[in-house]
């Protein structure tokens, strides 16, 4: 009998990439799909895919959901449950193109949604922590079902297959966003499918990762004592959920989520000034569940913007460089010069060093 | 020979290039890997961005990169010299254990990691300007060598330089007051006859990129270097 993968290990890095207008401009996908190809060898045809931001302009009061169904009867019973506590706008499949690069793909549609409002009122729940609770009971409740898409106004697109082939099959070149990320998969300890692609998404927070998490059972285990659930079969998604529970639920900025994340080494920590050095220790102290260690390089796409981040150790590769009112990110320089050959103020960003880039505000 | 490498991959572009023993161009460089891998001799022009891994294995031949170079530039490479008009990527040098690599601008993370001399080898790697964090970890011969040019401010080396490092040499054009090493490292201000021994490489770097070798070599040095012969001694068994 053929062994699927997941089942026989295939030894096999992963390439990121991103572009983001400050000004807010959007971009059809076509740029960041053409960052990816050089990074061909990055992935190995086992996951590919991309987050874009401000695809639904016209829908973007409503959480767009993402999801893949195994088969009619587990697509059925889900949406049984989403009637019950969401008003479903619209329900619709996700337009692809059918190329002989992807195949076996599971039914993918997408539902503009709306909490009831009574329904919120009762549980006394603000929205997102409403949604949020849909995605973690239909990733862990319904056999076959996986929401990987759930913010507003934004929306993941992933696939067993090579990223630049991803973007073809998902039609990207008919989306535009202010914001694109994307990435190429190569596994190294868990399955490559449909629902194991990157991004990993959660309300409007992604994740991009190109590493291996070695902490992921110590941060899975704090994480999922608030809720979360991973579901997913591989590290990157407990990154997700740290930024979002570190983010929306702490209320931590974006500067101290990376410093929880990458937290600097307790002797870099010695040679701060003294304030700087309580804000770090008190950090590493409270969210020590939280540091993640090993090699990672990660773009983390939210609401009106993107941030980069380096392991600590720097033990992946990242690049950034901008032109104009862009700014790009990717795992090569190649990947940049693919989407700008002019692209100016190229710099590695240091392990643990946060790039943050956020559109004008009013112009997303 | 010029190829044009736009929209080809490695093993086309890698497959071009050897398919002559002739010197050679490849314009539009988009991140094609391996170039020059293993080549014994001849020069080889690269215009555009190499991909990861240029002149791995590189045994005699000279490659010149106009622009950036990726990561692990001369990994494991033998012999030959290579010159980046540009930064390198980070692990430049990965466990080189002979030939030369001059850069202009800066190298990432990690250069000259595992370097080793072997038996008339001498690995020599020459940075035109700064470092990030791990400047010769676990260095075990030849010399690395930090211009600081064009610092922006920056520290020369970023943090823990020649972490496990037992052999070898670095020469860091700084006095280095804001280094923070390891404390299997000493590092001292270069004496004058330690400076003769890299003039010939500081003359090479500025006939290749320019400057006045005269002024950089009055600055002041501060040589690194394990401060012992045998760190190890006794680690496990007497040895």
């Amino acid at each position: 009998m053929k062994q699927l993968e997941g089942q026989v290990r295939i030894p096999s890095g992963c390439a990121i990439s991103a572009v983001i207008s400050k000004e807010g401009r959007r971009m059809t996908g076509e740029k960041i799909i053409g960052s990816m190809k050089p990074m061909h060898d990055r992935s190995n045809g086992l996951g590919g895919g991309f987050a874009g931001y401000g695809i639904y302009p016209e829908y973007k009061d409503l959480f767009a959901l993402h999801l893949f169904f195994r088969d009619k009867p587990t697509r059925l019973e889900c949406e049984a449950y989403l009637r019950e506590v969401l008003e479903i706008v619209k329900a619709e499949i996700i337009p692809t193109r059918k190329i002989p690069q992807i195949t076996d793909e599971p039914i993918i549609r997408r539902y503009f949604v709306t909490p009831l409002r009574s329904v919120l009122a009762s549980m006394q729940l603000d929205e997102k922590e409403f949604i949020a609770r849909i995605v973690m009971h239909i990733n862990t409740s319904i056999d076959g079902a996986y929401v990987f898409s759930s913010g507003k106004n934004m929306g993941a697109f992933k696939a067993v297959g090579f990223p630049e082939d991803v973007g073809v099959f998902y039609r990207l070149d008919e989306y535009e966003a202010y914001a694109w990320t994307a990435h190429g998969r190569y596994p190294t300890n868990t399955p490559g499918w449909w629902g194991g692609a990157h991004p990993f998404a959660l309300l409007d927070c992604s994740v991009v990762h190109n590493g291996e998490i070695s902490s992921y059972d110590a941060n899975r285990r704090f994480i999922e004592m608030y809720g979360y659930k991973c579901t997913l079969q591989t590290d990157t998604e407990v990154i997700t959920y740290i930024a979002d529970y570190l983010l929306r639920r702490q209320g931590l900025t974006l500067e101290e989520t990376a410093e929880v994340i990458a937290a600097p080494f307790w002797s870099t920590i010695d040679r701060y000034g003294p304030e700087k050095r309580e804000q770090l220790t008190y950090l590493r102290t409270v969210y020590a569940s939280l540091l993640v260690t090993g090699p990672f390089s990660i773009v983390l796409g939210f609401e009106g913007g993107l941030m980069a981040l380096n392991d600590r150790l720097k033990l992946r590769s990242m690049v950034v460089a901008e032109k104009e009112d862009l700014v790009f990110i990717a795992s090569e320089e190649a990947a940049i010069r693919a989407m700008e050959p002019a692209a100016e103020n190229l710099y590695a960003p240091a392990g643990g060093e946060p790039v943050i880039v956020r559109v004008r505000e009013g112009a997303y | 020979m010029v190829i044009d490498a736009r929209e080809m991959d490695y093993t086309a572009l890698n497959r071009a290039v050897r398919s002559s023993r002739e010197d050679c161009v490849i314009d539009n460089c988009l991140g094609q890997r391996f170039i020059a891998a293993g080549e014994p001799e001849r020069e080889i022009v690269v215009n555009g961005i190499p991909g990861n891994a240029l002149g791995a294995y590189l045994n005699g031949a000279r490659v010149v990169v106009n622009g950036n170079a990726q990561d692990a530039v001369g990994d494991t490479m033998n012999d030959g010299v290579i010159v980046v008009h540009g930064d390198l990527g980070d692990t430049a040098g990965y466990a080189m254990r002979g030939g030369a690599i001059y850069a202009a601008g800066n190298a990432g993370y990690r250069a000259g990691i595992h370097m080793k001399a072997y038996k008339d080898r001498l690995p020599v790697m020459v940075i035109g300007g700064c470092t990030g964090s791990f400047l010769g970890e676990y260095q075990a011969g030849g010399l690395i060598i930090v211009l600081g040019l064009h610092r922006d401010g920056r520290p020369i080396v970023s943090n823990f330089p020649g972490t496990g490092m037992h052999g070898g040499r670095m020469f860091l054009r700084s006095r280095c007051q804001d280094v923070l090493f390891p404390e299997q490292v000493t590092a001292h201000p270069a004496a004058e006859e330690e400076k003769a021994e890299i003039r010939p490489y500081i003359l090479e770097f500025c006939r290749l990129f320019g400057g006045d070798p005269e002024a950089l070599l009055s600055g002041e040095f501060t040589v690194v270097a394990p401060d012992s012969d045998n760190p190890y001694h006794q680690l496990y068994v007497e040895n």
